[in-house]
């Protein structure tokens, strides 16, 4: 049990630290960069005709309360700390008043969704098929599919994206290509509204699988083709064991550990994929969001986005830690 | 080098194609040099001219060609990646070799930000920088924002290399006879670690450009300046794909996914070539 609790604190150390440093590398670029939001803004809203420069006065001071540019520097990193502690990154300027804590807050269901079923599918089956591959060598409809993913793999998920857009929007018009759900339906546990909500999320998971499956197939075959000539299978196949035990026992087992730490490595370029993705397809998640407040400089929306999506890798990427003595025996019993 | 390259293309399909293919990209991009109209101008020729003998790939709604912006396109594209690939591998490789070779305390720290940069998401922080930074944003600056973001990987890679280099005989010899840290690690290690470098440097610039082509696709780069990422852009600004002006974004799709096509077989194969257990494996059938 020594080894666990051991292996439990390391893990909280490293996400307490990514949470800081991810935090304040958010606070240090927006206040150290040479261009000050708040004339951004205030030229924003001035842009359209002459405004009174008193009020012009007000507005600023106003705006440099909202984004916490008062008092040093220091105070405001502080203070920075503080709203993200609270989870309060004030009214978001595009839809006021609306918190933006509350935008995101609606935002994240979807994205979480989206990438918690899109990353489970590409996960397992690109796994499934690696390991398949880099087992039976020789099989021609693996290899095919294998060089299939392959292809996919380093073309970035837009354009994937935009393929299947064109290609099931415009030439095959058969599924929805925006939005997260039919407008007209209540949101609830309605049959016709979950419907709605599972064909709509048909392309973006689509894309997602296909950009993310690749990966996983590679560097799984290349861990079960080393594998297989290791002393422990060759001992098996010489003492008669089955090869679909040895298969799914010996070699796919084993393989299994540095595919579960790849995950949680690639988890925050995953997100960044999805923040691609949603935008293309107009899903209501976090990432169209972001991209939203940056066409309509909201600076508090950018912030709280930024802040909050560094924050919720790191949470997932500490929950796959936490699975990991689940599959490896060595990290449980130390 | 050149007996490496000729045993490459003779033994691997994978990188005879993948250096056709990257090759081919290459000249198409390295003629836009030659290209008749300046790339940057506007309402030049007829707009929504379709495919055919006098523009090979017909004109966008901006009254460009096609074929010569797609050229230049990739061009600044591959401009963008390769200038990523450099100065990361800098950075991947004096962070790997420094960390590898010294060892202890200063290994622990070292390879616990490097941890914790992995697990921060590229995209959001790349948007938040182009958004403090706006229209001050040039292109080498974006380029150096996405070389410090993109390192940690191999730097891992390169030290867990170093790492086996450092109790190796010549290197105990190299220390006694008196050369300095530097000079162990340079003249030393590096030629080792150089079949690493290279095949992480394949791999950076793949990423590179996925993620030129996906800040310019969003409008967030200098949107007047021709990248693959850029036509998408305008052709989306110009509902391309609603007014049936397919041209204009089918080609700039084909392009980059052939020089994604290409640059990966390259990297696959060249890795396979370093990795020997997989090399002896196709030489002996």
């Amino acid at each position: 049990m020594d080894g666990f609790a051991k292996y439990l604190a390391r893990r909280f150390l490293q996400f307490i630290l990514v949470i800081f440093l991810g935090v304040s590398l958010a606070f240090l670029i927006t206040h150290l960069s040479p261009v000050d939001p708040v004339e951004q803004s205030v030229s924003l809203m001035t842009n359209f005709g002459a405004t009174d420069p008193r009020s012009v006065a007000l507005l600023r001071e106003a705006l440099s309360e909202l984004y916490g540019l008062q008092g040093s520097f220091f105070e405001q990193y502080l203070a920075f700390w503080g709203r993200v502690l609270h989870g309060d990154f004030g009214p978001s300027l595009s839809s006021f008043p609306t918190p933006v804590m509350s935008l995101i807050m609606g935002a994240l269901p979807w994205t979480v969704g989206l990438l918690t079923l899109s990353v489970l599918i590409s996960w397992c089956l690109g796994n499934l098929l690696g390991a398949l591959a880099g087992y039976f060598r020789s099989n021609l409809l693996l290899k095919l599919s294998g060089a299939a993913v392959m292809a996919l793999h380093p073309v970035p998920a837009y354009i994937v994206g935009l393929l299947l857009l064109l290609t099931f929007g415009f030439v095959w018009p058969v599924l929805p290509i925006s939005g997260g759900a039919q407008m007209n339906l209540q949101p609830g546990f309605s049959l016709a509204f979950v419907g709605s909500v599972i064909v709509h999320g048909l392309l973006p998971a689509l894309t997602l699988v296909l950009v993310g499956i690749g990966s996983w197939f590679i560097s799984m075959r290349s861990l079960v083709s080393n594998i297989v000539t290791d002393d422990h299978v060759v001992y098996a196949e010489l003492g008669g064991v089955s090869s679909g035990t040895i298969f799914s026992q010996y070699v796919a087992r084993n393989a299994l550990l540095p595919q579960l730490t790849g995950l949680a490595l690639s988890l925050g370029n995953v997100f960044g994929g999805a923040v691609i993705t949603e935008f293309l397809f107009n899903y209501p998640g976090v990432g169209r969001l972001l991209i939203q407040g940056i066409y309509s400089g909201d600076y508090s929306l950018v912030l709280g986005v930024t802040t909050m999506s560094i924050v919720a890798v790191a949470v997932a990427v500490f929950v796959i830690d936490l699975l990991y003595p689940l599959i490896d025996p060595r990290v449980r019993l130390g | 080098m050149f007996s490496i390259l000729r045993d490459l293309l003779r033994f691997n399909v994978e990188f005879l194609i993948g250096f056709l293919l990257t090759g081919t990209i290459f000249l198409f991009a390295a003629a836009h040099f030659f290209a008749p109209y300046p790339d940057t101008a506007i309402y030049l020729l007829p707009p929504d001219m379709p495919p055919s003998a006098e523009f090979w790939l017909g004109t966008t709604s901006r009254g460009q060609d096609v074929f010569w912006q797609i050229s230049g396109a990739i061009w600044n594209t591959m401009t963008f990646g390769l200038t990523v690939m450099i100065l990361s591998r800098i950075v991947a490789l004096a962070v790997g070799m420094v960390s590898g070779y010294l060892g202890g305390k200063a290994d622990e720290v070292l390879m616990t930000i490097n941890d914790t940069l992995i697990a921060l998401p590229n995209i959001p922080i790349l948007l938040l920088v182009y958004f403090v930074m706006r229209d001050q944003m040039t292109w080498p600056l974006l380029a150096l924002t996405a070389a410090l973001l993109g390192w940690n990987y191999d730097a891992r890679l390169i030290r867990s290399v170093t790492l086996s280099l450092r109790n190796r005989e010549f290197t105990r010899h190299a220390v006694f006879a008196g050369m300095s840290v530097p000079q162990v690690l340079i003249r030393q290690h590096l030629p080792y670690v150089m079949p690493v470098v290279f095949f992480t440097a394949m791999n950076n610039l793949i990423w590179a450009i996925g993620l030129e082509v996906t800040l310019s696709v969003l409008g967030f780069s200098d949107v007047n300046r021709p990248t693959v990422g850029g036509m998408i852009y305008w052709a989306n600004q110009h509902q391309a794909a609603v007014s049936g002006i397919w041209w204009w974004l089918v080609f700039p799709i084909v392009a980059v996914v052939l020089l994604f096509l290409g640059l990966f077989l390259l990297a696959i194969s060249i890795n396979e070539y370093i990795d020997p257990r997989s090399r002896l494996s196709r030489m002996g059938g």
